[in-house]
């Protein structure tokens, strides 16, 4: 598949949906991190912080509502024809994080987004696709929390 | 947790506060359950392998996260991280486990930054950094940037 198919990706959008923010996954997914901030894990502490309560660690968003795949959507659509066009190896090649607010315990999320780039680069071991995705998460209140610009790299 | 850091301790060329991890292949079940990123180049050598790589590998989000924990330790409860970006310009390798616990001996990554500008905009007081996280070669493996607003002691 040439590059101009898989540029026909690019301003598809998936279906927005509910990411529910709980201690419990607050509290694992710092574990996993490695990082021992009171703010994720101890209520009584978060209480008397600026926050109130627990909050995330910055790029946690909490899980989808109604389970759904890490990759789903028009994102493995886009991997899908990527792999069919003959690229076989995928590397996650960075990410652009922007925090508007903090994300708390017992916060709802709502999660929007989709393919905003689609471009091929000379590599040294032939031709790379670049696929970039765009997600905005905006909270119960309305307001925007975080934006996320991820690339990913095909070979 | 450590002392507040204000804006008028910080320094452009400053150092952010260095950050120690020790990446594991039990770490890496973790951070898949903990995220959902359930890629099994992570955690099975031989699709790591098809993939072109020598073994699971560290999770780039991983070493993502350990970014943001780098700044918002060294920023204290009272600064916020208000952006983050990073490149995976190489892959990093776990160490296996030598009891169900303990790591077997290895390496030490690093998390580190520089103070690249300081500044005012409205009222609220950022730094700007570069970051990375550095392989025990003193590869900068994971490079990138953040911002974030500290308080000022006005």
């Amino acid at each position: 598949m040439a590059i101009e198919e898989l540029k026909k990706f690019i301003g598809k959008t998936d279906e927005p949906y509910p990411m529910e923010v709980e201690k419990g996954a607050i509290k694992r997914y710092a574990e996993a991190v490695g990082d021992a901030n009171p703010l994720y894990h101890d209520e009584e502490y978060a209480r008397t912080s600026k926050y109130g309560t627990i909050i995330c660690p910055p790029g946690f968003f909490g899980w989808p509502v109604k389970s759904r795949p890490h990759l789903s959507g028009v994102r493995k659509e886009l991997l899908e024809s990527i792999m069919k066009a003959g690229y076989k190896r995928l590397l996650d090649g960075g990410s652009d994080f922007e925090f508007m607010l903090p994300v708390r315990a017992g916060d709802i999320l709502v999660a929007t987004g989709g393919i905003a780039d689609v471009y091929e680069r000379e590599g040294k071991a032939g031709k790379l696709i670049f696929a970039v995705t765009e997600m905005t998460y905006i909270n119960q209140n309305g307001d925007r929390v975080a934006n996320v610009r991820s690339t990913l790299i095909c070979s | 947790m450590a002392k507040q850091l204000y804006w008028e301790d910080v320094e452009t060329g400053g150092e952010v506060t260095p950050l120690p991890k020790i990446p594991t292949t039990q770490m890496l079940v973790k951070w898949a359950g903990a995220s959902g990123d359930f890629n099994p180049a992570h955690y099975e050598n031989a699709f790591a392998n098809s993939q072109g790589l020598e073994r699971a590998y560290v999770h780039g989000q991983l070493k993502r996260a350990w970014l943001c924990q780098l700044i918002t330790d060294w920023i204290g409860e009272q600064g916020t991280l208000r952006k983050l970006s990073c490149q995976f310009r190489a892959v990093d390798w776990p160490r296996l486990m030598k009891t169900m616990e303990e790591p077997q001996e290895g390496d030490t990554w690093w998390c580190k930054g520089t103070v690249t500008k300081k500044y005012v905009e409205g009222d609220e007081h950022f730094v700007d950094c570069d970051i990375w996280v550095e392989n025990a070669k003193g590869e900068k493996t994971t490079p990138g940037k953040a911002t974030a607003v500290l308080p000022s002691r006005g």
